[in-house]
């Protein structure tokens, strides 16, 4: 059967991109930040999952306003990193697993989760970034899992509540757990966490509310649903809203979690930089 | 719209991008959408005015547009997320358009993204 041994959350903003691309990791403005993943990439590389189920949010690749899926599944054989505009090197595509993605789409609309499915998904840096930071030299890492991607929207407003992440998460625990091979599976949520790029409050961060998520998604994260999403916007910024693949990836972990890593710096980018480690206990 | 119909509340310097913007700025977003394409990108430079026509750009669109000016083209109904592509094309990145919108220069707006973490 298979097992969930854990999940990862990371920001997956573009600039990590480049960084990555220059060299610039022992860079002194980016070092607080990539000083976060040689421990993960360890528990990785001892672990070795065999699948990576990516959540993340598209901005603007996959879909455009004309059809917003509130949550959509990849169900391809393949990911490809298309040009997304301005200039961030693209990767060679990833594997899927589409009989895993359609197990987990026949699954999720079983519980009552009306999912979009994606025979063909071009993905940005919101999923390319998190697999370099976890997987270096992605997709091209002998240890690199095959992925199912998972998008939820927060392009555009109605975006789901937190409680309907972490049940959408719940959900999806329950969708693998029912899958019948022997695989080991890790979960990513991917983006935030506090930023605003738009409007008079852009350059907005809150380190107290970062921190504040970071404590309460371990131990608490019913608690959190208690944050609509007008105050999240206003406590996390107009992008922060990201944080619903946290609460998402959250969900599919099981009760009790223990974090085994933990990272926080600002800046990176305009954005509060979060990453975390949680090992699942059950 | 009737008070009762909006579904958010007021935050200060901040633009809710709902079903109201997204119907107002569907032009603008579509444009922007098009420039993940080189060719786009392309096209789009060497003749700027035909490409705001071939997506009906509306003559608030068009100017802010023109000026460059991130806060006219989200009152216009863009989405930053959209409006990013377009900043690319001009080599534009988060912290330009970040300075641009809070009238700071780019080191000061790096600066308080810095100071954020104190």
């Amino acid at each position: 059967m298979a097992r969930i041994i854990g999940g990862l959350t990371t920001s997956h903003i573009p600039a990590v991109g480049n960084a990555i691309h220059k060299g610039l990791q022992d860079d002194p403005y980016w070092e607080p930040f990539f000083r976060a993943y040689p421990p993960i990439r360890d528990w990785l590389g001892r672990h070795k999952p065999d699948v990576a189920i990516n959540i993340y949010n598209d901005h603007g690749l996959g879909f455009f306003l004309d059809k917003m899926p509130t949550f959509a599944i990849g169900a391809a054989h393949e990911y490809v990193n298309e040009d997304e505009g301005w200039g961030i090197p693209q990767l060679d595509p990833f594997p899927g697993d589409p009989r895993l993605s359609w197990h987990i789409i026949e699954s999720m609309v079983a519980d009552e989760f009306d999912i979009t499915s994606c025979q063909e998904l071009p993905v940005d840096h919101g999923f390319v970034v998190p697999m370099q930071l976890f997987w270096p030299g992605a997709p091209h890492n002998a240890d690199m899992p095959r992925t199912v991607p998972i998008s939820a929207n927060t392009v555009q407003h109605p975006i789901p509540t937190l409680g309907r992440a972490l049940k959408f998460g719940r959900a999806l625990r329950k969708a693998i757990l029912s899958w019948p091979d022997d695989i080991k599976v890790v979960v990513l949520g991917t983006g935030g966490l506090s930023h605003q790029l738009d409007g008079e409050r852009a350059g907005f961060i809150n380190r107290e509310f970062d921190r504040y998520c970071m404590d309460k998604i371990v131990d608490d994260p019913d608690e959190l649903t208690s944050i609509g999403r007008m105050e999240l916007v206003e406590k996390a910024g107009a992008q922060g809203t990201e944080f619903l693949m946290w609460m998402m990836m959250r969900g599919a972990l099981g009760a009790k979690v223990v974090a085994r890593s933990t990272n926080y710096h600002i800046p990176i980018s305009n954005t509060g930089a979060g990453t975390m480690l949680l090992e699942c206990t059950e | 719209m009737a008070e009762e119909l909006h579904h958010h509340t007021h935050i200060e310097g901040t633009t809710i991008f709902d079903g109201e913007m997204a119907m107002k700025g569907y032009a603008l977003n579509k444009m922007c959408f098009s420039f993940n394409r080189a060719d786009a990108r392309e096209e789009y430079l060497s003749d700027p005015e035909a490409y705001y026509q071939k997506f009906k750009l509306s003559d608030e669109q068009k100017q802010a547009c023109r000026d460059k000016n991130v806060l006219a083209m989200i009152a216009a109904g863009g989405n930053i997320y959209y409006l990013a592509k377009f900043a690319g094309i001009f080599k534009l990145d988060v912290q330009d358009v970040g300075a641009q919108q809070t009238g700071m220069t780019k080191d000061e707006f790096k600066e308080k993204l810095r100071k954020a973490g104190d």
